[in-house]
């Protein structure tokens, strides 16, 4: 059932995307596509399974960055200090460093890995929260009220993967194109993927995983034991950031 | 006590000048001013009736935010029956696409400064 959906959506995501192409750019984006009447994907565990053998193929493959980074209005600032980032690519002995070693493979070593946040089930971002800003959802995902982040970043110091980014300055004047189907942010508050949760009250799987045409991405139910992520999980040997820790991340990579 | 119909002259000169704003505002017109809403829909009726939204439109915002964020429960069902989403950029100004002679006009006369649009994104300002 699962994979029936997947591909219908991604099918008529690809058909939407040819359509609006014939006008050339995406010059004025309204938020058409979100009807209320759509009943939201449910899930008990939500995780991602990223095959990084598929993603190695694709160099300057950056669709999944852009796609997420578009829909979720998040800027794009030079400055590595005041940077604000839901999705990057990071060099694998960086990602994996405690699995990395001396005379590893060069080119894994080097492989541009993807990494956002986790969504942990024992999330330490969500325990130091001082005002309960942040928290796990019932289906596992790390949510966010911006309303109530007091900036204190905490979370941002608790985060053992370094997902969570810091508005330093007013966000806006640096979002190239505004997207109306999700806020933007102010200055003083924290933010990091919140797994396309807008998206998916709406019956709409995340960004990223819909915009990788290399299939290296997947998004579904690891609670599930029929779920694709699953059956991905089952068939290949998977590593996940800093296992040690007990933080149980859900990101899961296929090497 | 001869000084006495100076001291009510004085006084009554005091009095005239400290209530100077409200005569002034009188003579002018503006005490009974009263914000001129413009509506540029041609829906009929609001997410609840005229007279709650007046009043009340921020504890329905507040409401809608913490069940849409907390919850995950984005539909709003009216005292009509009528479904709707729970959004202010894509619900609210849709209808009131005229935020600065609508939503501005009265936040101006209350003196109110909701900082909603800070992050919350106002359609024709991107367009």
């Amino acid at each position: 059932m699962s994979i029936d959906r997947r591909k219908f959506i991604k099918m008529a995501s690809a058909a939407a995307a040819m359509g609006l192409s014939g006008f050339g750019a995406f010059e004025r984006v309204l938020a058409e596509d979100i009807i209320p009447e759509e009943l939201p994907l449910t899930g008990k565990r939500w995780a991602m399974v990223i095959d990084i053998r598929k993603c190695a193929e694709q160099e300057d493959c950056h669709e999944c960055v852009n796609a997420c980074h578009f829909h979720h209005n998040v800027p794009d600032i030079e400055s590595r200090e005041e940077e604000i980032k839901w999705i990057w690519k990071e060099q694998f002995h960086n990602v994996f460093h405690e699995q990395s070693y001396k005379y590893i493979d060069e080119e894994l070593g080097h492989q541009p890995t993807l990494v956002f946040c986790n969504h942990c089930d024992n999330p330490p971002c969500v325990r130091v929260c001082p005002t309960k800003s942040t928290w796990k959802r019932d289906d596992g995902v790390v949510m966010m009220d911006m309303h109530r982040c007091i900036g204190c970043r905490y979370c941002v110091a608790a985060c053992p993967y370094g997902s969570r980014s810091f508005n330093w300055k007013d966000p806006v004047p640096d979002i190239d194109k505004i997207y109306e189907g999700f806020p933007t942010r102010c200055k003083g508050v924290v933010e990091k993927c919140n797994f396309c949760a807008e998206r998916l009250a709406r019956g709409i799987e995340p960004a990223c995983a819909m915009a990788c045409k290399h299939d290296a991405l997947t998004f579904g139910d690891m609670a599930d034991p029929q779920s694709e992520v699953r059956k991905l999980v089952r068939e290949h040997y998977t590593l996940r950031r800093k296992p040690g820790l007990g933080t149980e991340p859900q990101v899961y990579y296929i090497i | 006590m001869q000084d006495k119909s100076k001291i009510v002259i004085g006084l009554l000169i005091f009095l005239v000048i400290i209530t100077f704003p409200i005569w002034y505002n009188l003579a002018g017109g503006k005490a009974t001013y009263r914000p001129d809403l413009k509506y540029v829909t041609d829906a009929k009726e609001c997410v609840a009736p005229t007279d709650y939204m007046t009043s009340n439109h921020m504890d329905l915002l507040n409401e809608w935010r913490d069940e849409v964020v907390r919850d995950k429960d984005r539909v709003y069902m009216s005292f009509n029956g009528n479904k709707y989403d729970k959004s202010l950029t894509n619900t609210c100004l849709d209808c009131h696409s005229n935020k600065a002679d609508f939503c501005d006009k009265c936040h101006d006369y209350m003196s109110v400064d909701p900082y909603c649009w800070d992050c919350h994104i106002i359609p024709e300002e991107v367009h």
